[in-house]
């Protein structure tokens, strides 16, 4: 916690061909902060986030993990150093348990490191890490409340239950930085009020700093204490919450002008 | 220790060794009535047969079902190993060493080599998704074939001839099984078996956890390419001389068609359907002889037919739900007032083996017919690159 910010993107941008998906992003993230994208349609949020997990190389400029430079890494290795997400449309190991969808996120994490070879000869080694692993994921899924569902399989689970496993998967992780991409999509007021209290506590139990892209404003209003907005790529405006929401041109971006 | 030795207990599930169980009891079977004379010359042949069909199937099944990938040059693989192994074999039946020795060196070799091959094919083929990948392993059978027709060492066209290793045959063959199937489960129960089985079902969010999906997927082409090769060993043994029209792009779907009856990501169908196919091929090719041979062929294709629709169709549920091996098996359960273990709340069922089928990326039928175009409704994973670009 010694760095003043958990996350900080100094002008980064992406082009894919012609197209300037991004261009100057610039976010400063303080740690254990609830932090808001929004934008139209195609602003290009997730794109920023693909940036940050290190599936697109941006074209230029930099981003920081805790002061930490993770430009241009693999997806291995920004998840090893700390940042995991959620996707926009969920994306489960449907066929897995929802135990094993978890241990899955337990995967590259060095308590557990356990060569092919010790698992294919059960050196004493696998005993210990396996049964520490379906410990650990259980602890998580108890935090979410799914515990009781650990056998079904992932698919079987309702829609609500997916987010969350979702989420309890890339906590496994042990992520310094949370990327939600649109959480709520698909849920009913009750279930995004819901939503906005298990991600609090998801931020306050595991001290995590959470980017969150959300469409919908209840959600962003009533927990994210910064956002910034994109449009076309660009920042429109940063800043927070209820005095980004009011700046006319944010309006204008989302609604046209008349 | 304490601690590893109750780990252990609180681990050990007798149906985890089902397959173990299988097998052990098959081999012991098979054994007692070698030692009585009573298994004749060509049934022990069969079984030398039923053994390597069986390890063809496994290695394949963890390609296809369990990593989700579509390789279609297993019996290049085998004859990879079928050439360089029964070539060490006839280079050390010149010396003294005893034949098991010999057979075991020999598939230490074949095997080893295979997985060489599997991972110079593995290295570039791997970055390929489904139809694509499926179509350069193809190349690859047929590549590693014409080879070993033209090399002089290995007898060109005429074939390798092998040292025959005699009725035994089969045990060393059923032994191999039980340690490959020791192998594999092992490999699938862990978390490496976890993080392939992530691969198949959703590769973008696999990556996203931080799995090396090159690595795995790499990893599980060498596995089962030394398998694969292993198995050509025993082949080689089983019958003279090892000739590369054996190793045809039918005799991969053969093995694949294993797979696909078995069910893809189970193992123990794969035992069940290889052994099935083989004695089924037994059978029809020792009593149909001339112009019947021909109906040999109706009858596969029919029980293949009777199989999958027995398995898929709605149409055969009510007659599934009555007979099938999961109805069987509860009312089995039922009558010792057992219960399933996902009925149990305080157990941790370990799906990776379950008995159901699991639906990969690959589109089988069209891959059955030959017809590899790439699906066009977006079964095969589109690339990480492209998606999500506008969200």
């Amino acid at each position: 916690m010694s760095n003043p910010l958990l996350l900080e993107t100094r002008d980064l941008g992406i082009t894919f061909g012609g197209l300037k998906a991004v261009q100057n992003l610039n976010l400063q993230i303080k740690p254990m902060e609830l932090y808001g994208l929004i934008g139209p349609n195609g602003a290009g949020k997730t794109t920023v986030f693909n940036m940050l997990t290190g599936v697109y190389k941006p074209t230029y400029g930099h981003f920081y993990l805790d002061g930490e430079d993770l430009t241009g890494q693999s997806q291995q290795q920004t998840c090893a150093r700390g940042i995991a997400r959620t996707f926009q449309n969920i994306r489960l190991f449907n066929n897995m348990s929802v135990l094993r969808n978890v241990m899955v996120g337990l995967h590259h994490d060095p308590a557990f490191k356990c060569n092919p070879l010790v698992a294919m000869f059960r050196l004493p080694a696998y005993y210990v890490h396996e049964n520490a692993m379906v410990d650990r994921a259980r602890e998580l899924l108890d935090i979410f409340g799914l515990d009781g569902e650990r056998n079904n399989l992932a698919c079987n689970l309702p829609y609500g239950k997916q987010r969350k496993l979702e989420i309890a998967r890339a906590l496994a992780t042990n992520p310094k930085l949370l990327l939600l991409d649109e959480p709520a999509a698909g849920m009913n007021p009750q279930e995004t009020a819901e939503l906005m209290e298990t991600i609090k506590s998801v931020r306050d139990t595991f001290k995590l700093t959470i980017l969150l892209i959300e469409h919908d404003m209840s959600l962003v209003n009533g927990i994210c204490e910064r956002v910034t907005v994109l449009n076309f790529g660009t920042e429109l405006a940063q800043g927070p919450v209820g005095q980004v929401l009011r700046n006319p041109e944010v309006i204008r971006a989302y609604l046209g002008t008349d | 220790m304490a601690g590893y030795f109750k780990s252990i207990r609180d681990g050990f599930k007798l149906r985890n060794f089902t397959n173990y169980i299988l097998i052990a009891a098959a081999l012991i079977l098979f054994l007692i009535l070698e030692l009585t004379g009573v298994l004749r010359r060509s049934h022990a042949n069969l079984l030398a047969q039923v053994g390597f069909s069986i390890i063809l199937a496994v290695s394949l099944n963890l390609v296809v079902g369990f990593l989700g990938e579509l390789s279609l040059g297993h019996a290049g693989f085998m004859c990879a190993g079928a050439y360089i192994g029964c070539f060490v074999a006839n280079q050390l039946h010149k010396t003294s060493l005893p034949p098991l020795v010999t057979l075991i060196v020999a598939m230490a070799v074949g095997g080893i080599v295979a997985a060489l091959f599997g991972f110079v094919v593995g290295l570039p083929a791997l970055r390929l998704k489904g139809d694509y990948l499926a179509i350069v392993t193809l190349a690859f059978g047929e590549i590693v074939r014409n080879i070993c027709k033209n090399l002089p060492w290995f007898g060109g066209a005429m074939g390798l001839p092998t040292e025959q290793y005699g009725t035994h045959l089969f045990i060393v063959a059923f032994a191999v099984v039980l340690l490959m199937l020791i192998l594999t489960q092992n490999l699938i129960h862990s978390k490496h078996g976890r993080a392939i089985t992530a691969i198949r079902d959703n590769e973008i969010a696999a990556r996203a956890m931080g799995i090396n999906v090159v690595f795995y997927k790499l990893f599980v082409f060498v596995f089962t390419a030394f398998f694969a090769g292993v198995a050509g060993v025993i082949y080689g043994y089983y019958t003279t001389p090892v000739i590369y029209s054996s190793f045809t792009f039918n005799y991969s779907i053969e093995i694949l068609v294993m797979v696909v009856l078995g069910g893809m990501g189970n193992i123990t169908g794969s035992i069940l359907s290889a052994s099935l196919i083989t004695v089924v091929n037994f059978v029809l090719q020792s009593n149909l002889s001339g112009d019947q041979a021909a109906i040999k062929y109706l009858v596969y294709a029919l029980i293949l037919m009777v199989t999958i629709l027995f398995n898929n169709a709605p149409a055969f549920r009510p007659i599934k739900e009555k007979i099938g091996l999961q109805a069987i098996l509860s009312r089995v359960r039922k009558k010792f007032g057992l219960k399933h273990p996902s009925e149990n709340p305080e157990e941790i069922v370990d799906d990776s083996a379950k008995w159901h089928r699991i639906p990969t990326k690959i589109k089988m039928d069209s891959i059955l017919s030959t017809d590899l175009k790439p699906a066009d409704d977006g079964t095969l994973e589109p690339d990480p690159r492209q998606e999500d670009k506008h969200e």
